[in-house]
């Protein structure tokens, strides 16, 4: 369910690391809390993000979410196809929908986050203390 | 009484019902260290008859039947009769907020026609359903201004109308939005663009200019458009004088387009309520405060209407968001909708162009003190007396004069704003040219 | 067999322009007095626009036919009733339309001599004095145009207050159950914003107030009585812990409709609070407004009020300007004029021993219909409710439908719905307020709607889930139009 090859945060954040390089997108689970995707607004290029600090918002209908950095460094390119067809969102969240590259600043923040089986245990846990 | 639609025994079933004895049961658990013993020190209830005699006795201890001479930001023009027969229907006045589409569609679309009008009267993109008025509008205006370049800092002619300039302040004071003024030149009664061009600066997230400004003059918006652009500010156009639009497009140069709608046959009633409204390029949406009707289509595919983007507005993004705006002015953005539908694409013209008529009579027998070009007001010098004093002369004639500009323009003191609408009699004119003279 | 009431389902009527024909006109102006002027010399020719395109242009029989016909696609209280916790909709009585008409009132402009408008001053100036004897304040301003409006009014008299003493403060606290506005506000007014989480009862958590209060806390912002409906007992001691520490309590007023005769906010320790006259004082909705918002405050925050303020200038009313630490104005003018008559002549129809009575019966209506849904719906929160009350969507969730599916299939028995998914400490909220002008039979007819699409979703789930049914639209495609917005129409 979750990939293998992604880390994973507890705002159900996920980021991918390709050399000094990690892509970030939101999770299935984030995706399907917040409902039709409508709009999403994510950091100019250049902009510099830090861990657990706010980068950019999905929105859907009734409700906005903040995206929160998983990692720290310099955003070097957005998804743009994102602002055309949101929906993809929903659609492939953890593939064809990234939100941003960063070129990670501390590349040893990565060690810290979940893996695919600790997240899963994370949300299971999450929906079970929900009343 | 009367708008309390219950009988004693259907009281008697329903606290059965609950089971309580008595009404106050149910305000038992209040502390009893708040409870108001003493009743309410206001008068018993009186007939429909009564109150009806109340207000008419309190009518005519205003003005009435006297010509008026008065704009600086309201506006006397005639009320299409059908603004009242359309906004008194039940399923307008007393409706609520359009948040449940399937059973709002009247609202949904009325609004939807006017934000159409808006953006074809402005030559914007797109335009909200309303603020409160013109000058909140204008507030909110430069709020969104700054969130859209990013800097604080805003600069305002000193011909933008004083009261709204107050508010722009109040409003601006606790927001780290420093708000300075640039002058108008002495001779035009337009805005002073050196003044404007030496205190501009790349901090400067927006510059505001309106025309028709305040002294009635259409004003120099694209030059100030153009040194506001160079140095990466946003222009932001106010009018007060919606009928102006008859006539005068706002210049492409505008980013924000913000203004009163009071003239269209919103009366005007003391001072309010009137009808504000903001329009924008379409880039800016996302920043603009107040409520958005969008087009869409319902299950069977069928066109229909609803309230969109909503995440930019209070309910969602609380703290976050782009205004605290909850209730807006929908009823009278309905009357001006009206209103803009019965004089039509020829009328709005027309009813302009009488304006400027109008005017132009009563300018040409009295001593103008600018010599920029006016639509339907404009600043009269008063030689030998007191403005107060020829409005005093004016009242045993029967008229209301203009405004004594000295309470806002101490350099101004020997001059007043006249204003001459479609509803200005020639004869009633004459005597102000008389009394002026 | 309930009887429904359904708005106009089958007329199609476009929208205006696509109505229009070149040439039609639904207007006449008379004939000019004066000559007539060249608009390009007089204005200058660059300033002078084309015509205005795509403009409207339809006779004056197909302008009220548009509207007319537009207007059955809508709802009104003079159909029925609107259960929406929260606004108060109650019934906006016609006399009120009658006397703003009157034209010695419709027609005064602002600006006119103040001899010549005694009649609104003096209509103001009672109006004033009636609300802060409901309220129990000192002073009150009806400058600002909506509730909204008020409470950022309110929070800067509360900030000039408090940096005149010394250190206007960093925060407001406002509790998770507040109106969205109220965050909003204090935002706009420099502030930061602290949640302050509601108990287990859903009311004030005094222990955690006493533990949050410090020098760097300016107010807390509650309404009374609270979201839920229910009245804040510990209010006064919420007001002594704030009072202490030399901060403000602001109260939300839009639930004043429950205390009307009974409780005054000035009584129980409210520095400033502000009133929605298009709430509790009867003035109408008109599809959102225009409203009222009214401030009323204790005599400390009276000198900061918005200027100018009425006083007596001998036997007449005059307006003051020379009010030093006035926090300056709010809007143009001196408040939603056509609004505050509306609400004095519901003030002079019901008078001091009828306001009361509006409070009893709005307390019975809203108890009324808890008892009769409460077993049907759960009641998350089960404390005394005052003139609304909340329920949750968490029993018909179980079988996969919602608030807001309940709400549509709501309308298809001929009611507007209720307040969904507010306030948001109740997970799928239903927030019902019938306010007092509610019949017993249309209480009845409402909860009787109630219990049938209750029994519907463990019958026929899907029948709730994809209502409406019974409208001119079916269920309208809200993402649709917020992914690719679509503003306004093009030829």
């Amino acid at each position: 369910m979750y990939p293998e090859n992604l880390r994973y945060t507890k705002e159900h954040e996920w980021v991918r690391v390709e050399g000094d390089i990690g892509t970030i997108g939101i999770t299935d689970h984030a995706q399907q809390e917040l409902g039709d995707i409508v709009y999403v607004d994510l950091p100019k290029t250049g902009t510099r993000v830090e861990q657990g600090n706010t980068a950019g918002s999905v929105e859907s209908v009734k409700a906005v979410s903040d995206v929160y950095a998983p990692v720290s460094g310099e955003v070097v390119e957005i998804n743009q196809a994102l602002t055309d067809a949101p929906e993809k969102l929903n659609e492939d969240p953890h593939g064809e929908a990234w939100l941003m590259k960063v070129r990670l600043s501390q590349p040893a923040e990565v060690s810290a986050l979940m893996s695919a089986a600790e997240y899963q245990a994370y949300i299971a846990a999450e929906k079970g203390a929900e009343k | 009484m009367r708008y309390l639609p219950k009988s004693d025994s259907e009281r008697r079933e329903m606290l059965d019902t609950i089971g309580v004895g008595s009404v106050e049961d149910l305000f038992s658990h209040l502390p009893e260290a708040v409870r108001l013993h003493p009743p309410l020190d206001l008068p018993p209830g009186i007939s429909e008859y009564e109150i009806v005699d109340y207000f008419r006795d309190r009518a005519a201890e205003n003005a009435n039947g006297q010509a008026c001479f008065l704009g600086a930001g309201v506006y006397r023009h005639f009320r299409p009769v059908l603004v009242d027969t359309v906004i008194s229907r039940g399923e307008f006045l007393t409706s609520y907020t359009p948040y449940q589409a399937e059973i709002s569609q009247g609202t949904l679309t009325t609004i939807f026609e006017f934000q159409t009008m808006i953006c074809q009267l402005t030559g914007m993109d797109v335009a909200n359903a309303s603020m409160y008025d013109g000058s909140t509008a204008m507030a909110e205006a430069a709020m969104m201004a700054v969130r859209a370049t990013g800097k604080g800092r805003v600069l305002v002619a000193r011909s933008v109308h004083p009261e709204y300039r107050e508010v722009l302040r109040t409003y601006s004071e606790n927001q780290g939005m420093p708000v300075v003024e640039f002058g108008y030149q002495g001779e035009m009664g337009t805005i002073d663009l050196d003044d404007l061009e030496r205190q501009m600066d790349d901090l400067t997230g927006a510059v505001i200019v309106q025309s028709p400004n305040f002294f009635g003059i259409v004003d120099r918006v694209r030059e100030a458009g153009e040194i506001a652009h160079r140095r990466g500010a946003l222009l932001i156009l106010v009018f007060t004088e919606a009928v102006s639009l008859g006539l005068l497009q706002p210049p492409a140069e505008a980013d924000i387009v913000t203004g009163e709608l009071q003239s269209f046959a919103i009366s005007p009633s003391y001072g309010g309520p009137f009808a504000g409204v903001i329009a924008t390029r379409e880039r800016f949406v996302r920043q603009m405060p107040g409520r958005l009707v969008g087009e869409t289509v319902d299950t069977n595919g069928h066109r229909a209407f609803c309230l969109t983007l909503a995440t930019r507005e209070q309910h969602i993004r609380r703290e976050k968001a782009t205004s605290n705006i909850c209730t807006n002015q929908a009823l009278l953005a309905l009357m001006a909708s009206v209103f803009m539908t019965v004089y039509g694409k020829q009328g709005l013209r027309e009813l302009a162009e009488q304006n400027l008529a109008k005017a132009y009579y009563l300018a040409g027998r009295v001593k103008r003190r600018f010599c920029g070009k006016s639509f339907n007001e404009f600043v009269v010098r008063v030689e030998g007396r007191a403005p107060d004093d020829v409005n005093r002369a004016l009242l045993r004639k029967k008229i209301i004069g203009g405004l004594p500009l000295g309470r806002f323009y101490p350099e101004l003191a020997d001059t007043m704003l006249l204003c001459a609408t479609e509803m200005a009699r020639r004869a009633d004119m004459d005597a102000v040219a008389e009394v002026l003279a | 067999m309930i009887d429904r009431v359904r708005p106009h389902i089958s007329i199609n009527e476009p929208l205006i322009f696509e109505r229009s024909s070149p040439g039609k006109v639904a207007y006449q102006l008379p004939e000019l007095d004066v000559p007539p002027v060249d608009s390009r010399e007089a204005l200058g020719a660059e300033n002078v626009r084309d015509e205005i395109a795509d403009f409207p242009e339809v006779s004056e029989v197909e302008a009220i036919r548009h509207y007319t016909r537009l207007s059955t696609y809508n709802y009104a209280i003079e159909y029925g009733t609107y259960p929406l916790g929260s606004c108060t909709m109650k019934y906006n009585p016609r006399v009120n339309e009658q006397v703003a008409r009157l034209d010695g009132l419709a027609w005064a402009h602002p600006y006119q001599p103040e001899a010549l408008a005694q009649g609104s001053l003096e209509i103001m100036a009672r109006l004033e004095a009636a609300l802060a004897e409901i309220t129990g304040m000192d002073a009150v301003t009806l400058q600002p145009a909506a509730g909204a409006h008020g409470e950022l009014t309110a929070i800067l008299l509360m900030r000039a207050l408090l940096a005149k003493r010394g250190n206007p403060r960093k925060k407001i606290l406002i509790p998770d159950s507040a109106h969205g506005t109220n965050p909003a506000s204090a935002a706009i007014a420099g502030y930061a914003v602290q949640n302050i989480r509601s108990t287990e009862h859903g009311t004030l958590d005094i222990a955690a107030l006493q533990q949050i209060v410090n020098e760097d806390v300016a107010a807390l912002m509650v309404t009374n009585p609270n979201t839920l409906g229910v009245f804040e007992e510990n209010i006064m001691q919420a007001a002594e812990i704030l009072h202490s520490k030399g901060a403000l309590l602001y109260m939300d007023g839009a639930n004043m409709n429950a205390l009307m005769g009974i409780a005054r906010p000035g009584d129980f320790g409210v520095d400033a609070l502000h009133l929605n006259l298009h709430k509790t004082f009867s003035t109408p909705h008109g599809g959102g407004g225009p409203g009222a918002g009214p401030v009323a405050v204790k005599k400390a925050l009276e000198p900061f009020l918005p200027a100018p303020r009425l006083k007596r200038a001998g036997k007449k009313w005059a307006w003051d300007y020379k009010r030093k630490q006035s926090i300056g104005r709010v809007r143009a003018f001196y408040g939603n004029f056509g609004v505050l008559v509306r609400a004095l002549a519901y003030i002079l129809a019901n008078g001091g021993p009828g306001l009361r009575k509006v409070t009893l019966d709005a307390v019975l209506n809203a108890n009324y219909l808890r008892k009769k849904l409460e077993p049907y719906y759960d009641l998350p929160y089960p404390y005394p409710s005052m003139h609304e009350v909340v329920f949750s969507d968490s029993r018909q969730a179980k079988q996969g439908v919602r608030t807001g599916e309940i709400a549509k299939r709501l309308i298809d028995c001929g009611f507007h719905p209720y307040t969904v998914s507010f306030p948001l400490i109740v997970q799928g909220a239903l927030m019902i307020e019938p306010t007092e002008t509610e019949t017993k039979r249309e209480l009845d007819r409402f909860a009787e709607a109630m219990i049938e699409i209750a029994q519907e979703v463990e019958t026929d789930p899907q029948l709730v889930k994809t209502a409406p049914h019974g409208t001119r639209t079916s269920r309208v495609d809200e993402v649709a139009a917020a992914r690719k917005p679509v503003l306004r129409w093009k030829p």
